[in-house]
């Protein structure tokens, strides 16, 4: 909150990530400023959850830097990367539950590990936590005795649970019903107005990251091919992003297609 | 030849620096874990209670068959009477301590490897290092203590019912009168005895679940395959490591203590 406007809460430079033979990210330079919500969408296998990774200190880049508030993160200067993890909350695409702990307990668990808050404050909050994600009645069941949808929303809370400066959502929608996933960009919407959290979030869900976001990153062939408002990228007649963007629409088209008994249109595949 | 030579030994001298500073973190972040009580309890119960049955077995039936053989050896030589100090210098100087490891190896070190393993595939270990707790002191320490307080236990389980497992053979099964057997068998084990067969528990607990722990935590890079096949090659190589360093384990410490 103290330093000046100008420094962006989380920023990349050149970052480059190779696996093998196989450059996943070549030059990524990216910056997002406090407060803001920042979608990273692209086609699959581009690099986004790699990128994610990169950001949260999961993944070491082979070069370029990752800043936040504007000094490098490393994974060999592990003081700064703990005071940043304890500010910073994760979505995995997988949900990464601990399969041996209830959902209470996966909650709780930030809360106990890594924080000093009392016991009351710790259950005050995740039975919050639970509630606002309707699964206070699921708190004594095992990640495996829940649904796909439960399982996310579940991971939601434990990422939420914390009041995170900064949260980095991997597909936070994946796997969820229409309703659900409404539910969820609602909530990440509700809780970024109450605890105000600067957010990145990688989706495929196009319209309801263009409602919730306030810029727009599409990725592509490893680099940061355009950056700009919503309004920017429904806009832009950028060849790459067009034939990105429509795709959504193709596909919507192609399966009203299907279910009027026509000829669907072929889709670029969105993963 | 000499060039695939010269990896090979470097690499091995990687990993096993890459072991060792594993191991050493894995006990240092035990300082400091908060709730670590609670999971070591956990522990204690995967690698003692659930094992405690085919500790038990395998302790009972190694002491009947050293009763067997030996009681038939010695009377060749006119030494029935030695039954007790046979079985019993066997049993705490070498069989219990290396028996009971390989048996916890193969139970609680397989279990513990795949349960990593999988917990590193489904990105639970990278969840843990993104809510700043650290895994090695979340997964790793209550295992790695938890192992220096039940191989010893295991241990002496081991002993004692194989002692029992001796005594069935040699003189409920065989003549051999069980005062005769019990009371040799008291004076043949000393302190000295004990104590050698618990440094021999210890050493082979920290070691082997530190490279159970070691090769389910690196699931995902040692084991040149991906996914279920990772896990599954890394319980392998685990059990095998572990088995073999028990019985090198176990020569280098008698020559030491010998």
């Amino acid at each position: 909150m103290s330093e000046p406007a100008s420094v962006p809460l989380l920023a990349t430079r050149a970052l480059q990530k190779r696996f093998g033979e196989r450059v996943v990210l070549a030059d990524v330079t990216l910056e997002v400023q406090r407060g803001e919500v920042l979608a990273v969408v692209g086609k699959s296998g581009t690099g986004k959850s790699v990128l994610l990774k990169c950001l949260a200190g999961v993944l070491a880049p082979d070069s370029g830097a990752v800043l936040f508030e504007g000094l490098p993160l490393s994974r060999d200067d592990e003081t700064a990367l703990s005071a940043f993890r304890r500010r910073c909350s994760y979505l995995f695409q997988g949900n990464a539950l601990l399969d041996s702990l209830t959902a209470w307990e996966n909650v709780a668990l930030p809360l106990e590990q890594a924080t000093l808050l009392p016991k009351p404050e710790i259950r005050a909050r995740v039975a919050d936590a639970l509630r606002r994600l309707e699964l206070e009645n699921d708190a004594r069941r095992y990640p495996s005795q829940l649904s796909g949808g439960m399982q996310k929303r579940l991971a939601l809370a434990r990422a939420l649970v914390t009041r995170p400066e900064l949260v980095l959502f991997d597909e936070p929608t994946a796997g969820l019903d229409p309703l659900r996933r409404n539910a969820v960009f609602t909530l990440i919407a509700h809780a970024r107005r109450e605890f105000g959290f600067t957010a990145v979030v990688v989706t495929h869900d196009l319209p309801e990251a263009l409602a919730a976001c306030d810029r727009v990153a599409f990725l592509d062939h490893g680099r940061i091919h355009f950056s700009g408002t919503p309004d920017d990228f429904a806009a832009t007649g950028d060849p790459v992003v067009s034939a990105f963007r429509d795709s959504a629409a193709a596909l919507a088209r192609s399966i009203a297609g299907l279910r009027a008994g026509g000829a669907p249109e072929p889709a670029e595949d969105l993963g | 030849m000499l060039s695939a030579l010269g990896q090979a030994t470097l690499r091995t001298i990687a990993e096993s620096g890459d072991f060792a500073r594993f191991t050493a973190r894995g006990f240092a972040s035990a300082i400091g874990s908060r709730r670590l009580g609670r999971r070591l309890v956990r522990s204690v119960y995967e690698q003692g209670v659930r094992c405690l049955p085919v500790i038990l077995i395998v302790g009972l039936f190694t002491g009947l068959v050293l009763g067997l053989q030996g009681y038939h050896t010695l009377r060749d030589f006119g030494a029935a009477s030695m039954l007790g100090p046979l079985v019993a210098n066997s049993l705490v100087r070498e069989l219990a301590p290396v028996l009971a490891a390989l048996m916890l190896v193969g139970q609680a070190g397989s279990a513990l490897v795949a349960e990593l393993g999988i917990q590193r595939n489904s990105e639970q270990i990278d969840a843990l290092e993104t809510m700043g707790i650290d895994p090695h002191g979340f997964l790793v320490a209550p295992r790695l203590l938890a192992a220096l307080i039940v191989y010893p236990i295991m241990t002496a389980f081991f002993a004692l019912v194989g002692l029992v497992g001796g005594w069935l053979s040699g003189s409920v099964l065989l003549p051999l009168p069980s005062s005769l057997y019990w009371s040799s068998v008291d004076a043949s084990i000393d302190l000295g005895d004990v104590g050698q067969s618990m440094v021999k528990a210890l050493v082979f607990g920290a070691l082997t679940v530190a490279l159970c722990c070691h090769n389910g935590f690196n699931a995902h890079r040692r084991s040149g395959s991906t996914g279920a096949r990772a896990v599954s090659a890394s319980t392998t190589r685990a059990v095998v490591f572990s088995s073999v360093a028990v019985l090198a384990a176990d020569y280098l410490i008698t020559s030491l203590l010998v």
